[in-house]
Parts: structure tokens; sequence; C-alpha cells
């Protein structure tokens, strides 16, 4: 792998930490198994893309993109609160709603940002050659926002939020409004990963409506990765085991795919990621299994 | 002060499996009284428990706690002052949570919660001090996920996290029920502690005949959805358990078809 590809995989792992950290707040502290993500994520990038094309300042139009992903998610969560959705069939009708949204916000299928400025302009006037300056960008933002969302979730809300998504008859009886909790958590999630959205489209130069399609699944894949790497004995290392999990799975796709030996091509993306989930679910079990027989965990 | 007009509740209205589980209910339980609830399984005991916490919406009636009418508030908003603690212990506690993240949930009930952390230092050594009070060593192991603790240890904690905050009513629900006979003893010891220390308002559920008569200040027994009889004071303390299954027998003119009444 060229130093070039290992960069660009940080890049993208740590664009998709933010994807993983949302995913962390719906599927493991809400319990919500929430696929409104494939839509927020390119809404976040249309957004984005749309308003520093007319001229709005960058940093303004990555803010309008978070609120509008918290919008969506709160959609979501409003459906399956107050009238009674199904969790997951209101995060897909979401999504689907999200494809025409997003075609509408843009009025095209795709916004070039070519030229435009962006968030990541300071960083590029550092004089080190792009490859450098990006990752370290978005390293800057992921740090920020872990900072953050660690304050958030060891707040009195944020454990409010943990409480309500593990235990609902508790919660309640603590005088936790589970509802609002969910609504609030899921607008945060989705607020995160469109975050991501305008990020991935001001790096790479172009929002694209359909550059939403399995961002569920890379998002799941670093939580669970991450989880597998780093046990998530306290939420400061849940969060950081969604970065590492996050970087891992692009580092593990850009070996796959740069291993010429294998005969893995560009096209074969999808059906890897699907492999690495699967074997991320099933490697904590595995290794249970494993240390049982030898009877190294009595 | 607790009060309770005409309450009736319904299951599946309409349905051939509906169920008419509280047919107008009424109570006033004064500042302070203890009250133990008996009556055989479906007679509406824990459907009374959870109309008053909020969890079941009447179809008719009032519930009033304090001098407020909270008959149309959610759980949640009832919580600043109705605590409950439940027949099983991994429903009171939150298994994912460590011990003290718990209890800080306790102490934060009713309470607006804000961006403050949520386990501050001085909190934590208020915490510390209350876990020690219970006497079960666990004040060593704030930081060990409540899933790790035993059934009776848990129960314990959602005793004392019912009490952290000041409230108008604290309902047990057969929460000794899922124990063993000698855990049980040292939860209902501990319950009867903890309410004498603060003089609360108690209504406890309960399927032992022998419980209801040697705790609390007022015995009521439910059947169908009805209080059939509700002794206090002197009569009560002449009560035996015979004397409360005969009671019943004359009311109802039937036998008890239950055991698990008998066998409390």
């Amino acid at each position: 792998m060229s130093q070039i590809a290992f960069l660009g995989a940080i890049e993208t792992g740590l664009i998709f930490a933010l994807v993983a950290f949302g995913v962390f707040i719906s599927f493991r502290v809400l319990d919500f198994p929430d696929l409104t993500v494939d839509g927020s994520f390119p809404l976040g990038a249309a957004v984005s893309a749309t308003l520093i094309v007319s001229g709005v300042n960058p940093w303004l139009a990555t803010l309008a993109a978070i609120l509008a992903g918290g919008c969506a998610g709160w959609v979501t969560a409003w459906m399956n609160v107050r009238l009674n959705i199904l969790h997951l069939l209101a995060s897909i009708l979401t999504m689907i709603a999200l494809y025409s949204v997003n075609l509408r916000i843009m009025g095209k299928p795709n916004t070039a940002l070519l030229g435009e400025d962006t968030v990541l302009m300071p960083f590029e006037s550092l004089g080190l050659p792009y490859y450098y300056t990006t990752p370290l960008a978005f390293g800057v933002v992921v740090l920020i926002v872990v900072t953050l969302m660690y304050l958030f979730l060891t707040s009195e809300i944020g454990l409010g939020m943990r409480a309500a998504g593990a235990n609902k008859n508790m919660a309640r009886a603590q005088g936790i409004n589970t509802g609002g909790m969910i609504m609030l958590g899921m607008a945060i999630s989705n607020g995160l990963v469109a975050l991501a959205g305008a990020m991935f489209a001001q790096s790479q130069g172009a929002a694209d409506v359909t550059m939403g399609v399995g961002v569920i699944v890379i998002g799941l894949a670093s939580v669970i990765g991450g989880e597998a790497v780093l046990p998530p004995k306290t939420i400061l290392l849940a969060l950081l085991g969604c970065i590492l999990g996050s970087i891992l799975y692009r580092l593990a796709i850009a070996a796959a795919l740069n291993a010429d030996f294998l005969g893995l091509q560009a096209q074969d993306l999808n059906l890897i990621t699907a492999a690495l989930v699967a074997f991320a679910i099933v490697l904590p079990n595995a290794k249970r299994s494993v240390f049982k027989k030898s009877g190294a965990l009595k | 002060m607790i009060s309770v007009k005409d309450l009736h509740v319904c299951f599946g209205r309409g349905t051939p499996l509906e169920v008419h589980a509280l047919r107008g209910i009424d109570l006033n339980i004064p500042q302070g009284q203890f009250v133990t609830v008996i009556g055989s399984n479906g007679a509406g005991k824990s459907t009374l428990l959870n109309a008053i916490s909020g969890d079941i919406p009447p179809e008719m009636g009032r519930i009033i706690i304090g001098h407020q009418d909270v008959t149309r508030w959610p759980t949640h908003k009832r919580a600043r002052s109705v605590a409950r603690v439940f027949q099983d212990p991994k429903m009171g506690t939150c298994e994912t949570l460590s011990l003290e993240e718990n209890l800080a949930l306790g102490l934060s009930r009713g309470l607006r919660r804000g961006l403050k952390p949520a386990l501050k230092s001085g909190k934590v050594k208020e915490l510390k001090e209350l876990v020690a009070s219970l006497g079960l060593g666990l004040e060593n192991r704030l930081h060990d996920k409540i899933g790790l603790l035993s059934g009776g240890q848990r129960q314990a904690l959602s005793l004392l996290m019912a009490t952290l905050q000041p409230i108008e009513i604290l309902l047990l629900d057969e929460h000794t029920a899922a124990l063993d006979p000698k855990t049980a003893n040292y939860v209902l010891k501990l319950t009867a502690e903890i309410v004498e220390a603060d003089q609360l308002t108690v209504m406890m559920v309960t399927h032992s005949m022998q419980q209801a008569l040697s705790y609390g200040h007022r015995t009521l027994m439910l059947h169908e959805g009805q209080i059939i009889f509700d002794i206090h004071g002197e009569e009560r303390e002449s009560t035996t358990v015979t004397d409360l299954l005969n009671l019943f027998e004359r009311k109802r003119g039937e036998a008890l078809a239950d055991d698990a009444l008998l066998l409390g």
C-alpha cells in the first residue's frame, strides 16, 4: 500500500468515525436500529454543497448540514414515538423520503464543489501537501466531536439517555421522558452523520445523491469492529473504539483492494464490506468459544 | 396523600380478550400510612399500582397525588412524587450502567436534568456513604456494572434509589417475590427500616398474607378489580391469616382457588 493510499484510508476512516459515533448513539445507546443514516449522509452533503455553491460561508453551510441531519433524525424518532411506527420501518421511510428531498435541495443529482471555498481551506494554507492536510483537518474535527460526545454522554441528560435506551421502564420511573430522549438522541445521531456527509462532499469536491448507499453498513462495521478490537468497558473506550474501528475498516478495505494476488477490484467493495461486518459480528463469539474449549475462561 | 376515585381500567375493550381489571376503586391513603395489598392472581393489584405510577391509563376515574390531579400525567412526570420498586430486580436498575450511574439517576429523579456531569466527585462521595449504609459492602463496587450484582443486591439498591428524593408515595410491587427466602427477609427488613426512618407513605403488594398483616398499618384485599375489604388499627391487629381467609370466603361465598395466597 502506498503512502497516499494509506493516508487516504486514514482520511476516510476519520470521516466515517463521525458516522460511527452517530450509529453508536442510535444502535448502542438508544437501541434504535436506524437506517435514516443512508439518507442523512447525502443530505448533509447536499445541503452544504448547495449553500457553498450559492456563496454561503462554508462553516455556516456545514452547520446548516448538521441541523438538516438533526431534523431528519428527529422525524424518524417522531414517527416511532408519536405515531408508533416500528423503528426500523420509520427509519426506512425517512431514508426513502430523503432521496427526493436531496434531489430537490440540489435541483440535480450532483453538485460539484471544484474551486469553491470549503472548511478545509485554512488547513490547505498550512503549506503541506493535500494528502497530509485533509486527514489532519478531519483529525481535529473528530477530536472535537469525541470530546463533546464524551462530555454529553456522561452528563445528566446523557446518562438519562443511556438509561432510556437500556431500560425504558426504569428510566420512566426515574422521571426520564424516554420519548423525548429518543428524539434528542436520534437528532444528534443524524446530525453527526450529516456532518460527515458535509465533510466528505467538501473533501471529495462533490455531493452526489447516491453517495449514501451503504453508509449504515460502514458505520455499523466500524462500531462492531471497534468493539471487537477494544471492548467498550467505559463510554470513553466505546467512543475511541468507534474511531479505531472506522480507521481499521478503511485500512482493511484498502489492503484488500491493494493486494493484487487476491484479484479484487474496486467494484468488489460492498462484497468485502458485508464479509467484514459478518466477520466482526462473529469474532467475539468465536473468541469466547475457543477459550471455553481450551478451558482458559474458567 | 393519595386519593383514587372510582378508578376503572379495562384491557382490550371490545375484543374477545376484554379484561375489566379495575372496577371502581375508591381509596384514600393519608400521609405516612403504610398499606399492604393482597389478592389472588388477576385481582388487579399490579394494575392498581401501574395506574398510580402512570404506566396504565385509566378508562374512568381520578388519581390525586398530594393536591395535584395526575390522572393524565405520563409516568416520567409523576416520578417526582411517585417512586417504585419492581418485582423483577432486572426492571428497577439498569444493567448496562454502573452502580454509581444508577444511583445518580435516582438522585436526579424529578429534578431538571442538565449538561452538568452526572457524576461529580462530591456526589460520588455522597453516594458512597449511602451505599455503605446498606451494609452489603457495595461501596467498593461503585464502578461495577449493575448486571454483575445479585437480585437481592439490586433490589436493595432499587429501594435506596427510590428514596434519594422526597416522594409522596412509594410503590412496592411484590418486590421480594423473585428472591430466595433469606434475601427476601433482608430486603423486607430494609424496607421497613427505610419506611420508618423517612416516614414514607407506602403501598406494598404482596402474595403473602402473613407479610400483609405483619408489615404496615393497613391491609386491603382486592378481588376481581374491587376492594373487598379494608382493615386497619385494632381490627387489623386482632386479625390472623385464618381470619383473612374466612373473611374472604364469607364475602365472596367461594373458596380460594389460588394456593399462592396460602403458601406465602
